[in-house]
């Protein structure tokens, strides 16, 4: 196989997903943007939106209609999860906030496993989205599901790009980021703030769910615990807090997995994700605030 | 009485309870004793956990990566070396010839994690606050990574089985008793408010000449120490274990005890263990499902863990110190 071809396919694989781990890592962000806090449960925000997608695609919805539903759901549980649990403890320190939501993650999972049972299910997408498009005489081949997923994170990053930068309350948000302090000095209503950037956060996370699950065809309960974990080295690489560093950290990551099972032989890539949480603790240690920032001293 | 004394005090009623508890087994029942002991392992772990991430404020998620290093070590040394060829045909030959008893394979696995934690908490322990947190959950995922891939030492995902079966009752109190009579001898000794000056204002600490790194360092070796240790006594208790079993369950089962129970005193961590322990048992046979009269309720699996983290949940809202604070259970006057 020409070499040049096998790496534009990795190249699309890394691209494909990619995509997935920024639509997480962008919501993880923006909610410690805004509150300093490491949101556990936002990958659980996965699975409530595959199982509502799953649910009303069941129930005779339009495949498209269903995946709107699950984006719904997702931002739906997020503005309930922060009124419920995360809004009394705001301000308190750091470990307590983390804390919270490692119980909040707790519950869902189990909640999850009390409704759906922990076995996986099948989750049933429209035909045309499993054609194979090859290209070049099937030397580069990828999925609709890959094409959809590109796509679909390119509009809602379009969108949030123009909501961060174009409304009001887009701005608000950015200025709460900022100093949340002083958007409240301002006049701005923190608590619509807030509300909001969960409201979004978890709609992505919705949405990447339903994508999630459509790649790989199944859902289970637990399944937003390994792309949570994943979009925090992600959120981290870019610079914790920024939505382009969430971003950048994204498609690297993607790339960077890929990379390292295409690439490295076979003894070595079962360690792949040993090797990824490895440069999380390096990027901790020597630029805990990301390659989009300069570089700080660590502080003890 | 100072703390000191009487968590001494405490920790030999502990011992005495040990010498009687070889006649437990026998009066309790086969169930009870079984749970008492894991309760005691449990116990060892999160009184450890407490040390670094109650009393040092350096909240690490990795706890449970020292428990699987430890039982998955002593499980090694300590299976029989006719076991070993049958279940680690691999294994280099300077591992398989000869196996240890018990006791020094729980304290070689306690040392092992002791080296361990010196590498990585010599750079973890500069972090702080959500970042530490971060980091030591990255490096339970390396260590069960690794544990899933180094098959010749563990068979990787599958069982790791015939461990021989030796943690008994008296075994796991007594190690209970001496986890905390060391913990408590650091913990209220100059060392101990060292840690606890570090947590609270790390600057005012460096101000009067204690030094963050190797103090924080200090409390995460020897909660890794009892790590290994409680690891090994798990092991041979189970017998036979898998990756899966020291993973992200595990880690909150026990911080919920911690948190529900005080992080910032020792006894704080014994009641969190006995609370969560007695809510889990109870809920694990309500949720099996059983019938009140004409009402049948159905087995509902996943309610008692839904039930624990609604707990956990309003302990952060209404008491985040959890239920003891930072008080000890004290004989005498409290200073």
């Amino acid at each position: 196989m020409n070499p040049l071809l096998y790496i534009l396919q990795q190249v699309i694989n890394a691209v494909a997903l990619g995509s997935l781990y920024a639509l997480v890592a962008i919501g993880l962000s923006m909610v410690f943007g805004i509150l300093r806090m490491t949101n556990f449960a936002h990958g659980d925000m996965m699975m409530v939106g595959a199982f509502a997608t799953l649910l009303l695609g069941g129930v005779g919805l339009p495949f498209g209609w269903a995946v709107a539903a699950g984006i719904a759901a997702g931002a739906l549980a997020g503005i309930l999860i922060e009124r419920a649990a995360y809004r009394p403890v705001r301000g308190a320190p750091e470990v307590t906030l983390l804390l919270t939501s490692l119980a909040v993650t707790y519950i869902l999972e189990n909640l999850g496993i009390l409704i759906f049972t922990s076995s996986p299910q099948n989750f049933p997408v429209p035909d045309w989205m499993n054609n194979a498009v090859q290209l070049l005489g099937g030397q580069i081949t990828f999925t609709q599901i890959n094409i959809l997923t590109v796509a679909l994170t390119g509009v809602a990053l379009a969108g949030l790009g123009w909501f961060v930068t174009r409304t009001d309350l887009g701005l608000g948000m950015r200025a709460a980021a900022e100093d949340i302090g002083a958007a409240h000095l301002v006049g701005l209503d923190v608590n619509r703030l807030i509300v909001v950037a969960f409201a979004i956060a978890s709609g992505f996370a919705g949405l990447a769910g339903a994508l999630w699950a459509a790649q790989s065809g199944v859902v289970e309960p637990n399944m937003g615990f390994t792309p949570l974990l994943k979009a925090f080295v992600a959120a981290i690489i870019g610079g914790f807090g920024s939505i382009a560093g969430a971003l950048l950290g994204g498609y690297l990551l993607g790339a960077l997995e890929v990379f390292i099972v295409a690439f490295l032989p076979s003894e070595i890539s079962p360690y792949r994700d040993a090797i990824v949480f490895s440069l999380l603790i390096a990027f901790l240690l020597f630029r805990p605030n990301g390659l989009l920032s300069r570089a700080q001293e660590v502080k003890l | 009485m100072s703390r000191a004394a009487t968590l001494l005090v405490a920790a030999l009623v502990l011992a005495a309870l040990a010498a009687v508890a070889f006649g437990a087994p026998r009066l309790l029942g086969d169930y009870l004793g079984r749970v008492l002991i894991v309760i005691c392992i449990n116990a060892i772990l999160v009184a450890s956990l407490g040390i670094g991430n109650g009393f040092t404020g350096v909240f690490s998620l990795g706890h449970v990566g020292f428990v699987a290093v430890g039982a998955y070590a002593s499980g090694i040394l300590s299976l029989p070396a006719s076991a070993k060829s049958a279940y680690l045909p691999d294994l280099p030959s300077w591992l398989s010839g000869w196996h240890l008893s018990f006791l020094p394979a729980t304290i070689a696995a306690g040392v092992i994690c002791v080296v361990l934690a010196f590498l990585v908490g010599a750079p973890l322990m500069r972090l702080s606050g959500h970042f530490v947190s971060v980091a030591t959950l990255g490096f339970l995922i390396i260590v069960n990574v690794v544990l899933v891939n180094a098959d010749n030492f563990t068979r990787g995902a599958r069982t790791f089985a015939g461990v021989p079966l030796e943690t008994t009752l008296p075994w796991a109190l007594g190690w209970l008793a001496l986890t905390l009579l060391v913990l408590a001898r650091v913990a209220y000794s100059p060392k101990g408010r060292a840690w606890r000056a570090v947590r609270e204002d790390t600057i005012a600490a460096q101000a009067i000449g204690i030094e963050v790194l190797p103090t924080r360092l200090s409390a995460f070796v020897i909660g890794a120490f009892f790590a290994g240790v409680g690891g090994s006594l798990y092991g041979h208790y189970l017998g036979s274990f898998s990756p899966a079993a020291f993973y992200f369950a595990y880690t909150f089962a026990l911080i919920s005890m911690l948190v529900i129970g005080g992080m910032q005193s020792l006894t704080g961590a014994v009641v969190g263990v006995l609370l969560v322990s007695l809510l889990s048992e109870a809920l694990r046979n309500l949720e099996r499902g059983f019938s009140l009269g004409a009402v049948t309720v159905p087995p509902l699996y996943g309610a008692s863990q839904i039930v624990l983290g609604v707990v956990f949940i309003l302990i952060m809202i209404f008491r985040p110190s959890g239920v003891t604070g930072d008080l000890e259970l004290t004989l005498g006057r409290r200073r």
